[in-house]
């Protein structure tokens, strides 16, 4: 695939995604002319770029599609739940074939299938049947007489054979006479006229093209197929019958002769009438004081009032759209991700290099060098910010993707149900996002499958009707939470129980508490659904869910009370690469601690120190803080010094502290992933390189809490 | 095969009018025109033409015209016919008012 094609599908999701949003939002609120105009534009622009990259499949399908838009910008077509669908639907098949290009194939029979079952419902909306051929044009109000269609029922082809074509060994003539074999030439005229003076003429190129009025009842694609073999080497028009003669005119006008003898050319073919040639004809004669503007006739066809006030509004609409992306454009540049990942791990290596020079210059104890080194770390701090910006995306949109989740899964289960979105300016970083949409997916189906009720149970129940998803996400502790809340029947927590007793994932006796017990749904294999259904129930995914989030290091949680609906909320760091951290000492080794789940730092004091050497929490301000000493936790041995200190870190709402011998101060750092070998090492989350060049560990508080917790619970 | 006296020339072209021939062709053509003022060519031979051929004629044709020269194609063969209507370009070389080129219309028109 070369650049352009894959803009032009990057290009053509982006438009889809548009296309799709006010599709939904039409049916949600009905429609206004600023929607359908949205829509419009979106199928126009994913015509025109098609066109561009010679994509004709995408471009006999998007014909139709933009017919019915604009009839509906016109006001001639009604948009009903019906023809919304049928819209969904080519938006939807519009993807697929923007796939086929994507994989640089042809798209295969059932796609194609698919595509003309779809032209044939929106054939059905224009009003006339779709008659063997695929591009009619409906007319639509003219001012003048003979204008918008042109009165006859020919097929036009115009044909400009290349100059390689003879050398080649393909000779015109055979294409004319396989022409006449799928139906009849009714006239024809010859152009030499691109063929140059006779010094200059080579005998062995072709000049010739052909303007042909032809009656077949062949479709489109089947004349178009007789031109196959030349399609490198051949401009090739086809005009199906009854084509809008702006469109005629436009497309004339890209051809090399001058627009005088196409007229004259096109009236010998019967493709224009006289009448409509002196239409124009007069209306040039009539600009004669101004020579040097004298208009093309191409032009003045299209000015005459030959051409409907859509078709000029339509011209209008275009302008602004490349106005406005061209105002767009200069706001954004697209750049390939792999660029930015490349920034970011230079950003990365710089934050290291200048945490050494920084420690070196307080080593030497030079106020203007340390002075200066701060300077620099702070701009450092500063370009890594932006950097991680740049590849910061806003959550809605990966939300407002669940939209015809929503909208298809609930028609597909019999349910009414409501999505609503909020917190979606939240940021976090693309790579993040990406992998979030399939958890989500799965939780979002999970929810309208399980979660939510019928209508009928719900109304039993005292319940609306209709039920409510809800997508929400906010900036929590240096991280982001995604919180996916239902209003439906909230998870039964016996027959959880049960069903972890039954699997023996528990013991018989074991006293769990309530976000334990929800926790066992993340394991593998654990259903509770009594029916599967084809959406979910299978007991296959929540605990791919648990791990993907956990590759991201990331958390879930559940939180349900029977009858009024689940809360699924996921915790995710804001970025994977780099984070602000704190260092701390223990023995002679460096553990770094993510700044922001850091609270607070205070000394054991040596009344606490000995009154912990047996429990394993201290109180704080009257609250009961458990704790992990570190060089217990990683079996260090060498005996610390006279001090120790607490760092009170929380995750997810759970204050823990950690205690360790010395605290360093923040340290911002660029994170090294460990080897698998150490995967199933509790409490670390990483390693990275100190400015001294030593490895530092960095600290997973979210095992440390969950470990932490779990111990203090069992006591 | 050429005769010429200068005014009036006929050439008789004995080889297919294809691709193979055509530059050759053309050089032929247009060396006999620029040496005559009326040019009638003997098509009869022409076993075989393609749009190579084609071309060749229509250039000798437009090149006569352009020098107010006449040119006139006699004697047809089936292959050439063909072509010329296969084109609809038979009118073109026929035109009356410049010069006759089938043959039944040659001794009416002038």
């Amino acid at each position: 695939m070369d650049e352009i094609q894959q803009a032009f599908v990057v290009e053509g999701r982006e438009l889809l995604q548009m296309m799709e949003d006010n599709l939904l939002q039409m049916e949600g609120s009905g429609s206004d002319s600023e929607t359908i105009n949205a829509i419009f534009r979106a199928a126009h622009t994913i015509k025109g770029g098609a066109g561009v990259i010679e994509c004709n499949f995408i471009v006999e399908f998007t014909h139709v599609l933009e017919n019915v838009l604009d009839e509906m910008r016109a006001g001639v077509i009604v948009a009903d739940r019906e023809l919304i669908e049928v819209l969904l639907n080519s938006a939807d098949q519009l993807g697929a074939l923007l796939t086929c290009v994507e994989n640089n194939s042809e798209p295969g029979d059932d796609v194609n299938l698919t595509s003309a079952a779809l032209r044939e419902k929106l054939q059905h909306y224009l009003g006339k049947p779709a008659a063997g051929h695929d591009v009619v044009l409906t007319e639509a109000s003219v001012q003048a007489s003979g204008g918008g269609e042109m009165e006859t029922d020919n097929w036009h082809i115009s044909l400009r054979f290349g100059p390689d074509v003879l050398r080649k060994g393909m000779d015109p003539a055979s294409f004319l006479r396989y022409l006449m074999e799928l139906g009849q030439i009714v006239n024809m005229t010859t152009l030499p006229d691109a063929m140059p003076d006779a010094d200059e003429m080579d005998a062995e190129s072709c000049y010739l093209g052909f303007e042909i009025s032809y009656q077949s009842e062949a479709d489109k694609a089947k004349i178009e197929g007789v031109f196959d073999f030349v399609s490198d080497d051949c401009v090739v028009h086809i005009w199906p019958p009854h084509s809008k003669l702006a469109d005629f005119i436009s497309s004339i006008e890209t051809l090399p002769e001058d627009t005088m003898r196409l007229g004259e050319i096109l009236i010998l073919c019967g493709a224009l009438t006289q009448h409509e040639l002196d239409f124009a004809l007069s209306a040039q004669a009539d600009r004669v004081d101004d020579l040097s503007a004298q208009p093309k006739i191409g032009d003045l066809l299209v000015n005459q009032g030959v051409v409907t006030a859509e078709v000029v509004e339509a011209a209008a609409v275009k302008q602004g759209r490349v106005a406005d992306k061209k105002s767009i454009e200069s706001q954004l540049i697209r750049v390939q991700a792999s660029k930015l990942d490349q920034l970011i791990d230079l950003v990365g290596e710089m934050v290291i290099a200048s945490a050494g020079a920084n420690m070196q210059a307080r080593k030497s104890g030079e106020t203007a060098l340390v002075e200066s080194t701060s300077v620099i770390s702070m701009l450092v701090e500063q370009i890594r910010d932006s950097a991680l910006q740049l590849r910061m995306v806003q959550i809605g949109e990966t939300f407002t993707r669940f939209q015809r989740v929503v909208r298809d899964t609930s028609r597909e289960l019999g349910k009414d149900i409501e999505l609503l979105i909020s917190g979606s300016e939240a940021e976090l970083d693309k790579s993040v996002v990406e992998k979030l949409g399939d958890p989500l997916m799965h939780l979002v189906r999970n929810a309208l499958d399980h979660g939510i009720e019928s209508p009928e149970v719900r109304t039993a129940n005292g319940k609306p009707a209709r039920g409510t998803l809800r997508l929400n996400a906010y900036h929590e502790s240096g991280g982001i939470a995604i919180e996916i809340i239902d209003d439906g029947a909230g998870m039964n927590r016996e027959k959880i129980l049960n069903k972890a007793r039954e699997r023996e994932l528990i013991s018989p006796n074991q006293v769990l508490t309530d976000s334990e017990i929800f926790g066992l749904i993340f394991e593998p294999g654990f259903s509770t659904a009594d029916k599967i259904t084809n959406i979910s129930g299978r007991g296959v995914g929540l605990d791919v869910v648990k791990r993907n989030i956990a590759a991201l290091r990331g958390s879930i949680e559940v939180e349900s009370r029977e009858g009024q609906g689940s809360t699924f909320r996921i915790r995710l760091p804001l970025t994977l690469a780099i984070i602000d951290g704190f260092l701390v000492g223990v023995g002679r080794a460096s553990y770094v601690i993510p700044l922001g789940t850091v609270v607070e730092c205070i000394e054991l004091s040596e009344q606490d120190r000995a009154d912990t050497l047996n429990r394993q929490y201290i109180n704080l301000r009257g609250e009961v803080l458990p704790f992990v000493r570190l060089r217990e936790q990683f079996a260090i041995s060498e005996s610390g010094g006279r001090r120790e200190n607490i760092v009170v870190v929380q995750y997810a709402g759970q204050k823990i502290g950690l205690v360790v011998d010395e605290l360093m101060g923040e340290f911002q750092t660029v994170i090294k992933p460990l080897g698998t070998i150490f995967k199933h090492i509790k409490g670390i989350g990483g390693s990275t390189i100190l400015g001294s060049g030593e490895v530092a560990l960095i600290l997973d508080v979210q095992s440390l809490v969950a470990l932490t917790t779990a111990q203090q619970n069992r006591m | 095969m050429a005769k010429s006296d200068q005014a009036h020339s006929t050439i008789t072209v004995n080889e297919d009018m294809t691709i193979y021939n055509a530059a050759v062709q053309k050089q032929m053509l247009l060396d006999a025109l620029a040496n005559c003022e009326e040019l009638d060519l003997d098509l009869s031979q022409v076993a075989e033409m393609d749009t190579a051929g084609f071309q060749v004629l229509l250039l000798t044709k437009r090149e006569a015209i352009k020098a107010n020269k006449a040119v006139r194609l006699t004697a047809h063969s089936k292959a050439v016919t063909e072509l010329l209507d296969l084109y609809n370009m038979a009118s073109y070389f026929g035109d009356p008012m410049v010069i006759p080129a089938s043959e039944h219309a040659a001794g009416s028109r002038r």
